[in-house]
């Protein structure tokens, strides 16, 4: 017997969140196949815990960090989501929140915390600096765009974002980890057909 | 008695005075060194501290350096300016290391930036970019494309280099040494809980006891001086705000000044008091987020949700203003962006009043503490002498006894029409530099109040034009922000956008002073005293 | 005084029945594997459903500390489902193995530390006859038992090769083992004034009055300096120096990912329901209800309650003042962790013994 419908997008309301055809298109990706009940389910209830506990390791360069502190602090609030908890080890982490420009002095050491971090990982690359370089893109030591260095699993634009545009980015990456497949025999690393990412002109 | 300018050329008849845009004293490099020295210990105007060292790349080839002094007596102040000889090594400047400590670092900077060597610099190191970076980039003539990204961990060296100047005129190398081999290193950063930021500092211990730190900057660095030299002056407004992120405004303040003062821009009453509201305001968000990230740092949580349950309703009324939270890019060349909101007067009003009335619970759960007065007092000590030659201002100098508040001192805004205290502590230790926040917090209400109900009506802005060309010379203007004194240096040759645009960073100097601060402390210690010093990474790094 | 309400709830002839049942059907050694292994299986059930609950007690009470909400989307509307899903996460995580560390060592010490927590956790008296182990010298045991976990710290420090973990280890072994001295001097002055080292004696001791009550103010300084070493012990805030977030990312275990941190996690968490265990045990009667000299009708009424709910009821106030603690202070420095220790707790534990002798012996007890 097989479930046919894992990953499911129907307890996530796909009109609440919209341009969201990446994730559609993975969700649709890793359901080709089905699953087992029994894995199946057992995916399930994995995908649920690990969505629902992120703990975040701050990298934080700059603004965004500051914001950061502010959707912790009592008014936004992250704990309520089960972002609660921030790792200042990287061993310890599963998201590594990229707050702020990185520059080439900064990029080394960004990989090494990624390659630092146990698996499951994911990085959110937060403010326009993170994702493109933001204002000082030309300049002579910034990195445009860290996606160039790690795997970015979520962006979130703003300089710096809302806390709100922050809790969306979150959610999104909590929807993003509730398709994955964690006892199927796909590994997160392999990148599934059809969806190899454009090559960039080097 | 003679001007500081009079006494100069005494001592050194070559020197000769430029007046475009603010005086400028220019002194032949080889008596640089005796004219500095001779003004430090000057017996009636002493110019003791130095503001600031700037480098500039005049394009044919010179290279030269502006210096910034102020005397701590009469708050006189003086610029004196050094061509670099140029040689075969390169372009070489005397050090002044030893008059002002603070040179120590800012010599670095413009090593690092010009490539302008200081013979008698006891740590010839780059500062801001990686050890192996090639080419000098604040350099006309550097190539922006020649240092791709390096993806391979930087090594540090444990030596640095200095050099002496002998008297037939060639170079010699010396070594010096940061750290032997069988020191215990600790690096403490780029990538730290409390660090403030990208900062890392190499810490030798003895122990837990704090041997030596060398700090190594530049993780955050982002090039904001060369990339300011591309932009006309109402774009380089925008890098202001992220420099020093908590002090926005009053960064924005003092660069829209400067532009203003050199085009001739007079502003309306109105904008003067909006920005002067506007940035008592930041500074009370300021140290209300130095509170939280002080008792963070030394492991007590909750006072932390405190300073920031209070500072989010400052952060409500920027957003209705100006629309921004942190960020707010309100204050524009000739006023202000936006007409103040409606509820903008009564807001402010009951936040005053409610800050002094919930203060008592910060002291209450966090000042009277034991554990917090034990940690505090009598650590990280911090002589006045000390916090004058490192440069250390802000509350960090005041908690030493240094009255260094350019607001007192050199007014701008409104400062001059309000009544208000400085804020003077003596001993120089935590517990002051914890004070001094603290009870500036309560100033910046009174200065608030007293301006608050007497906003005049009136434009908000002045009509500029979007391509500004200011006069040629060199112009600067400094203003008191949340954590010292954030000064502007810029050279204009005329054009629409800056030749050189300079910004004093207030944290360098505190980050420069931790090794003097924290040595003999423990390492505990040296978190929470780095959490007193209040420095933001993003504005030593620019 | 009247002892027969107290075995009303005793789960003793419950145990005995069982075990007199097995007999009946196998030979009594395996009657007695049978027994360990289910025992030994409800512990662990027991430890880990009480850690996803002080995890989450800890949470909500440090979000109304600290006027926020806390936890409330996962799993309904407290977010009772929050802790769960952490452990469903950390027990899928990858368990990173180092290269330069000294693999037996870091391997073992993660073990190490939940085996001590575990052993002294089997040690508590949860109810009149459900004391899982009941040594003659159960205190002494505890003690022995709880210092495995020093040992644990240590070697997770110094395996895992970085310098931020030995700092963090070299400053638990010196601030847990001074601690340990004045809270085992506390601990003897309870064993001074019960007379026996057994926990359910002490327990059994404090029928006709909580310790705390009956050794004058002796019992109640001993209680306050048990709770700060004891706190100390558990390595909690202010006394937090061997993790210390803010100078040593997280001390010891700074290098231990997936379930080998998760085991550092819950053990803190354990260890500090272990303290307050042991505090409701010495000093506040364990699982005796509280009585009231002349109140019969009260007195009839708490002795209704069953003694598991008046220990753990005890046990987590005590937690809660713990936790308030940890929640209020800034952090101490090691120096001033020390100074505590040796110039103020250990002199002043040492005097509280005197005192306490020199009251039994001549009888000024109550």
């Amino acid at each position: 017997m097989e479930i046919k419908h894992l990953p499911t997008t129907k307890d996530m309301r796909p009109e609440e969140f919209k341009d969201n055809d990446y994730l559609l298109r993975m969700a649709e990706e890793l359901n080709r196949e089905g699953a087992g009940v029994v894995l199946g389910l057992a995916d399930k209830l994995i995908n649920w815990g690990r969505s629902n506990s992120v703990w975040s390791l701050a990298l934080g360069t700059s603004c965004c960090a500051i914001e950061f502190m502010a959707l912790g602090a009592a008014r936004y609030d992250m704990a309520r989501f089960g972002f609660e908890v921030t790792r200042n080890s990287p061993r310890q982490a599963d998201l590594l929140m990229v707050l702020g420009t990185i520059n080439y002095r900064m990029a080394p050491v960004l990989k090494r915390l990624y390659d630092q971090m146990a698996e499951p990982k994911y990085v959110v690359a937060v403010g326009g600096c993170t994702i493109s370089g933001g204002p000082f893109r030309k300049s002579y030591c910034v990195v445009d765009g860290i996606d160039k260095i790690v795997p970015v699993d979520v962006y979130i634009p703003g300089c710096p974002p809302r806390p709100e545009a922050f809790f969306y980015g979150m959610m999104q990456l909590q929807r993003k980890i509730k398709m994955e497949r964690f006892l199927g025999h796909r590994d997160r690393n392999e990148v599934p057909q059809g969806m190899e990412r454009k090559e960039e002109k080097a | 008695m003679m001007t500081t300018e009079e006494k100069i050329k005494e001592w050194c008849p070559q020197a000769e005075t430029e007046t475009a845009g603010e005086t400028v004293v220019r002194v032949p490099a080889d008596k640089l060194e005796d004219v500095c020295r001779r003004l430090h210990d000057d017996a009636d105007e002493p110019m003791d501290y130095m503001r600031d060292l700037v480098g500039v790349d005049q394009g044919d080839g010179r290279y030269s350096v502006y210096y910034q002094l102020e005397s701590t007596r009469t708050h006189g102040r003086v610029m004196l300016c050094s061509d670099a000889a140029t040689g075969e090594e390169g372009p070489l400047l005397p050090s002044v290391c030893q008059v002002w400590k603070t040179a120590e670092i800012k010599e670095r900077e413009a090593y690092d930036f010009f490539g302008i060597r200081f013979t008698g610099h006891p740590d010839m190191r780059r500062l801001f970019l990686r050890e192996d970076w090639k080419g000098y980039p604040l350099r006309k003539d550097y190539d922006m494309d020649s240092n791709p990204l390096n993806m391979e961990n930087e090594v540090n060296a444990d030596v640095t280099e200095e050099f002496r100047l002998l008297p037939d005129g060639t170079l010699e190398r010396r070594e010096n040494v940061v750290f032997n081999p069988d020191d215990f290193v600790v690096n403490i950063g780029p990538q730290h809980p409390s660090t403030h930021g990208a900062l890392r500092m190499r810490t030798s211990l003895e122990g837990e006891t704090v041997k030596h730190i060398d700090p190594v900057l530049g993780y955050i660095h982002r090039g904001i001086e060369k990339l300011s030299e591309s932009l006309t002056y109402p774009q380089t407004l925008a890098f202001t705000d992220r420099l020093d992120y908590l002090s926005a405004h009053q960064n924005r303040h003092a660069l829209c000044m400067c532009i203003e003062r050199a085009a001739g821009i007079e502003v309306t009453d109105r904008v003067q008091y909006i920005r002067t509201i506007m940035d008592e305001l930041q500074r009370i968000a300021s140290h209300l987020l130095f509170y939280s990230c002080l008792v963070m740092d030394m492991g007590a949580l909750t006072p932390f949700f405190y300073g920031f349950r209070e500072r989010e309703m400052i952060l409500d009324i920027f957003e209705e203003t100006t629309g921004g939270r942190l960020i707010q890019n309100y204050n524009m060349i000739g006023g202000v962006q936006a007409d103040i909101h409606p509820t903008f007067v009564q807001k402010v009003k009951e936040f005053t009043k409610h800050m002094r009335e919930i203060i008592h619970e910060y002291h209450d759960i966090f000042t009277g503490s034991v554990i917090a007065r034990n940690r505090l007092k009598q650590m990280g000590l911090l002589s006045r002498e000390d916090a004058i030659s490192l440069g250390a201002t802000g509350g960090t100098g005041r908690a030493s006894g240094w009255a260094n508040d350019v607001r007192k001192h050199h007014p701008y805004g409104l400062y001059d029409k309000v009544d208000f205290k400085e804020i003077v502590y003596t001993h120089g230790d935590s517990w002051d530099r914890y004070m001094v926040r603290m009870d500036e917090i309560l100033e910046s209400c009174a200065i608030i109040d007293q301006l608050i109900d007497n906003i005049p009506a009136g434009d908000f802005r002045v009509k500029v034009k979007p391509i500004l060309k200011l006069p040629e010379g060199v112009f600067t203007a400094s203003v008191e922000s949340s954590r010292g004194e954030f000064g502007v240096f810029l050279v204009s040759r005329g054009d629409k956008s800056p030749y050189r645009l300079h910004f004093r960073s207030t944290g360098l100097p505190l980050v420069h002073a931790m090794d003097t601060v924290c040595r003999g402390n423990k390492i505990a210690d040296l978190i929470a005293i780095g959490g007193t010093l209040d420095f933001v990474i993003p504005d030593i790094d620019r | 005084m009247e002892q027969s309400f107290l075995d009303y709830y005793s789960l003793e002839p419950l145990t005995r029945w069982i075990h007199d049942a097995l007999c009946g059907v196998m030979s009594e050694d395996w009657a007695v594997f049978l027994e360990s292994l289910v025992i030994g299986v409800a512990i662990l059930l027991a430890y880990a459903v009480l850690a996803v609950v002080l995890i989450y007690m800890e949470r909500r009470v440090c979000g109304a500390f600290q006027c926020r909400i806390g936890p409330n989307r996962v799993g309904g509307k407290g977010g009772l489902l929050q802790v769960p899903a952490d452990v469903l996460k950390i027990l899928t995580k990858e368990i990173i193995r180092l290269k330069n560390s000294d693999h037996v060592l870091y391997e073992l010490a993660p073990y190490l530390v939940i085996l001590a927590s575990v052993l002294s956790f089997s040690c508590l008296p949860w109810n009149k006859g459900m004391a899982v182990i009941d040594l003659e010298v159960g205190v002494f045991f505890v003690l022995a038992a709880s210092s495995i976990g020093i040992l644990g710290i240590l070697l997770a420090g110094w395996s895992s090769n970085s310098k931020y973990t030995a700092i963090g280890a070299v400053r638990s072994g010196a601030m847990l083992v001074s601690y340990e001295l004045s809270l085992g001097i506390c601990v003897l002055t309870v064993v001074i004034l019960s007379g026996t080292m057994s926990i359910s004696g002490i327990v059994e001791s404090q029928a006709d009055g909580w310790n705390i009550f009956k050794g004058h103010i002796v019992t109640l300084i001993a209680f306050v300096v048990y709770l700060i070493s004891g706190n100390a012990e558990a390595n909690r805030g202010p006394f937090d120096l061997a993790e210390a977030e803010q100078e040593l990312t997280a001390g010891y275990h700074t290098e231990y990912s997936g379930m080998h941190f998760g085991f550092f996690y819950l053990a803190e968490y354990l260890n500090l329901f272990i303290t307050s265990g042991i505090a409701t045990t010495l000093f506040l009667g364990g699982w005796m209800p509280l009585h009231v000299a002349g109140l019969d009708g009260f007195n009839a009424v708490m002795d209704y309650i069953p003694g598991i709910v008046w220990f753990l009821g005890k046990t987590f106030f005590v937690v809660f003042l713990l936790m308030w603690i940890r929640w209020t202070y800034p952090r101490l420095r090691i120096d001033q962790v020390l100074n505590l220790e040796w110039k103020y707790l250990m002199p002043l534990s040492l005097l509280l013994m005197l005192v306490m002798a020199v009251l039994k012996t001549c009888g000024l007890v109550f």
